[in-house]
């Protein structure tokens, strides 16, 4: 790809391995080039190793690529951790002399030793600015615009006055003071070209989705901290504030849901987000919004379970728990995205999807996405379509009585809100007749069970769940979700530049199941593919239930994503199966 | 959205509150005296059946909200207290209140009680307390007697009663009071105070089950009731309620200990919808917000 570029930056969480990654994101975003981050950091809070990766591009960025072309090492576990990625032709930059390791030979690697701490310490006195130091030496050996990086320095520092804004200007030019004057350049690697600035916003994952909900109209967050879900309540609640909505913090998930599940009643739009412990949690209130048709949108930023698990890493093991979670039948909608602008527009379809349908919508996101940044371009507010539910107005006709289940041909019915004259019912957990009254007889069960799935019946028509790339009839078609979709779209560009016939289907909707874009996408491909990060293929145990494919699976469950080249080496293989009629 | 909850012109009589639907509750039942309770403080306050929401869970006493002509909302068990409170910080305008059992409140609801009345969310919590789980035919519950037989302890509990009242002070709701469901008319007094109390307001109404319960009858506690309002003027005085609270369970070790009923606590605080509106306007919250200029917050 013409002038993609990818640093990783590598050290010890608190070292300022994150924020360094983010200066130089923001500093790309106003040159106007592409950019996408990846970063991946432990569940301590003081210490253990911590990455920061930025990818830069003249060309739209699909994925977090698949290693670096340029490594930053802060500390010797950073460079130990890494250097088996040390090929030939890669860069790295590392602390010394005075750092606290010294690199093996690595034949091929271009190495510039910059004296981080020693500068920090001896010249600018203050180790803290080490960063910032080996932010410069980049910045110089590969040309990034030293205004644009000291512009998001300054403003993120301003808040605490000049002063510091000087310190840390301070320590980028003695970063590249020492470039300049002890290093040659080596290595081909260069800062795409900039381009005019964009008219773009910088979201990370969960930030896409807080701003998502507020644009869906959102006015009632309640949550229990949990990682990596927390940060999506922590944007929301000054936010929520200003359109005059409140973010609750509730004594557990359970009461959380319940918050919302009386908000949904009491007719304002609600969401809670959590991961896989708290999803778990609200098993039983989802299917208590579900009985009583109330729309209700719960983010499930997906980590490595079970239990406990990894709770700062990656994994998509929770789609059965979506899916499936909750006693009885319980008709919900499972949607999930795959990067950071579709978490924003995503929330919003959840939104309008569970206003529309009267049902809980569960939004799929994970560890990764949730502090994956982008630079997107800024949303345009009056062309977004909200949709609202449909509220009885009321009727003071004599003998009129608002049924509040109402039988109808899609299986909506109208919503009655407290405050309106006419529309008063009582909700029940308990099966329940037209008019909301308790009843348990054949007919108005077997009715009742009917209306509620006919609302997500026709779904899959309805809303366009899936998008579709690649050849007609390609030789290798690949299903994905998720996150995954990022990287398998980049994988399949690589594939087609190779000459081989693949295609790729990416469904939004995981449940109800796309199932006849999943039948005609694999009648037009040989064989189908689906990698997913976890162990038992669920996304492909899906397909093999509802519909007649077979798909083979691919799996990663190491709490990191996929990379596009692994995608790449399992499609040739089973390409060149394909051509050998195996 | 500003609704007029209570309002004098509104002048439905106690009947008028009741739904349609006739209660499927046994005969002699003290849940329907609680009923009537609420209608009369809901008669006599004039409340508005349209801009009032009754929540309940699961268990015999809590189908009252599906007897009555309000909004209303039969959850899961044990969680009408997050479902009320989401509602009321979603809509701090309506009338909420809160109908459900001991077993519901006390055990597995136990955990959000500490943080609504911590709070002071503006809720009324009505329990009614047959001191068994009804529903699922006699099992003990959190406030059965020690040495009740229970379908799952025939041998008699081994656990201890607690107390929901000096539970409530501690936990600091701002409206702590006890009712008794033989005396209607004062119980309905208790209910509209609640009602009127700007906070979390909590009774607890001994509720007789004549099916599953057969010690903790009316006939037992009868004799037993006495009011507290005579010696206890002053209802801000927490230690006072305290003692006065501590004395419920008395008269299940000693046959001559009687059972108080009344109010035994309230002050007034601010309650949190109150405090949540003042962050509202201290962050200039508006309902046609600049979604434009909220994003560009996030510019490059
Ligand atoms: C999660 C869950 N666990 C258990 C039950 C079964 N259950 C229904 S009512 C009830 C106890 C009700 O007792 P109480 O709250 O005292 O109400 P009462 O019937 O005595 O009025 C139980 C355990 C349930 N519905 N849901
Ligand atoms: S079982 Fe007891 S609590 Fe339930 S309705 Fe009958 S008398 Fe009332």
């Amino acid at each position: 790809m013409p002038n993609d570029l990818i640093i990783r930056i590598a050290g010890e969480g608190g070292e300022g391995v994150i924020s360094s990654g983010d200066f130089l994101m923001q500093a790309a975003a106003r040159l106007g080039v592409e950019v996408v981050t990846f970063k991946t950091f432990p569940s301590e809070i003081k210490g253990g190793y911590a990455l920061s990766q930025v990818r830069v591009s003249e060309e739209p960025i699909l994925s977090q690529g698949d290693s670096f072309n340029i490594l930053v090492a802060f500390n010797g576990e950073a460079y130990a951790v890494n250097k088996k990625s040390l090929t030939p032709g890669t860069v790295l930059v590392y602390d010394y002399p005075g750092g606290d390791f010294e690199p093996e030979e690595h034949p091929g690697v271009h190495k510039y030793p910059v004296p981080m701490s020693k500068i920090a310490k001896d010249v600018l006195t203050s180790y803290i600015s080490k960063n910032m130091v080996a932010l410069g030496a980049v910045a110089e050996l590969f040309g990034i615009g030293m205004e644009s990086l000291k512009s998001s320095i300054h403003d993120k520092f301003i808040k605490k006055g000049m002063e510091m804004v000087e310190t840390n200007y301070k320590a980028i030019d003695a970063g590249a003071d020492y470039v300049r004057k002890n290093l040659k350049k080596t290595d081909p690697f260069m800062f795409p070209t900039t381009r005019p600035r964009k008219d773009t916003i910088i979201l990370e994952g969960n930030q896409a989705v807080a701003l998502g909900a507020l644009t869906a109209g959102c006015r009632f967050f309640s949550c229990y901290p949990i990682t990596p879900a927390t940060s999506i309540a922590n944007y929301l609640t000054e936010l929520m504030l200003q359109v005059n909505g409140y973010v609750y913090q509730a004594e557990d998930e359970i009461a959380s849901i319940g918050n919302c599940v009386g908000a949904s009643f009491a007719g304002v739009k609600t969401m809670t987000a959590t991961s896989g412990p708290g999803l778990d949690l609200m098993s039983e209130l989802i299917g208590l919004a579900v009985m009583a048709e109330l729309p209700l949108v719960i983010v499930d930023v997906q980590r490595g379970g079970p239990s406990t698990g990894m709770p700062t890493k990656h994994d998509q093991s929770d789609l059965f728990a979506a899916c499936f979670g909750s006693h009885g039948d319980t008709p919900k909608i499972v949607l999930a995205s795959s990067d950071v602008e579709e978490n924003f527009y995503m929330t919003i379809e959840a939104f309008n999807l569970a206003e529309q349908y009267q049902t809980p919508v569960i939004l799929l996101t994970d560890a990764s996405l949730a502090i994956r940044v982008e630079a997107i371009p800024t949303p345009d507010p009056s062309k977004i379509k909200i949709v609202n539910r449909t509220v009885y107005q009321g009727s003071i006709e004599e003998g009129e009585k608002f049924q509040r289940y109402k039988v109808t041909e899609s299986g909506v019915s109208p919503i009655g809100v407290p405050g309106t004259f006419g529309a008063a019912y009582a909700a029940t957990g308990l099966e329940h007749s037209e008019d909301s009254g308790p009843r348990t007889n054949p007919e108005t069960r077997t009715m009742m069970t009917e209306k509620r799935w006919r609302k997500i019946a026709n779904l899959e028509n309805e809303w366009k769940p899936v998008e579709r790339e690649g050849d007609s009839d390609a030789d290798v078609g690949i299903i994905s979700w998720g996150l995954t979709q990022s990287v398998v779209k980049e994988a399949v560009q690589r594939l087609r530049a190779k000459g081989l016939k693949v295609a790729a289907l990416y469904p939004k909707m995981l449940w109800p199941l796309p199932v006849k874009a999943i039948e005609s996408f694999s009648a037009s491909v040989n064989k189908v593919l689906v990698p997913e990060a976890n162990y038992q293929g669920q996304l492909a145990e899906l397909i093999s239930a509802k519909t007649s494919v077979k798909p083979v699976k691919f799996n990663v469950f190491r709490g990191e994503p996929f990379i596009p080249a692994e995608i790449v080496k399992k499609v040739e293989e089973l390409y060149e199966l394909e051509k050998a009629g195996v | 959205m500003e609704l007029t909850v209570l309002n004098n012109n509104v002048q439905l009589k106690p009947k008028e509150y009741r739904s349609t639907i006739e209660p499927t509750w046994c005969p002699g039942c003290g849940d329907f005296a609680v009923t009537a309770a609420i209608c009369n403080a809901f008669s006599s306050l004039g409340v508005n059946p349209d801009n009032a929401v009754l929540v309940s869970g699961i268990g015999c006493s809590s189908r009252l909200p599906l007897w009555m002509r309000s909004f209303g909302f039969h959850s899961c068990h044990g969680r009408a207290v997050p479902v009320a409170v989401g509602m009321k910080l979603s809509r701090p305008e309506l009338l909420i209140a809160i109908t459900i059992g001991d077993g519901d409140a006390y055990s597995i609801g136990g955990g959000h009680l500490p943080h609504a009345a911590r709070r002071n969310i503006d809720l009324t919590l009505i329990v009614m307390d047959n001191q068994i789980y009804a529903l699922t035919k006699k099992q003990v519950s959190p406030t059965s007697r020690e040495g009740m037989k229970g379908s799952l302890t025939p041998f008699g509990t081994l656990d201890s009663p607690m107390n929901p009242l000096t539970l409530m002070l501690t936990y600091g709701a701002t409206f702590v009071a006890q009712a008794f469901a033989g005396n209607p008319k004062v119980t309905g007094d208790i209910i509209k105070q609640a009602i009127e109390h700007k906070g979390f307001s909590f009774i607890n109404i001994i509720s007789p089950c004549p099916t599953f319960n057969t010690i903790d009858t009316f006939e037992y506690y009868r004799p037993r009731i006495y009011s507290i309002e005579d010696l206890h003027a002053d209802k801000t005085d927490r230690i006072n309620a305290y003692e006065l609270a501590e004395s419920s369970l008395d008269h299940t070790k000693n046959p001559e200990a009687k059972v108080p009923v009344g109010v035994f606590y309230k002050v007034d605080k601010p309650t949190y919808d109150s405090k949540v509106a003042v962050l509202k306007v201290k962050y200039k919250g508006t309902d046609t917000p600049d979604l434009k200029a909220i994003y560009n917050r996030f510019r490059a």
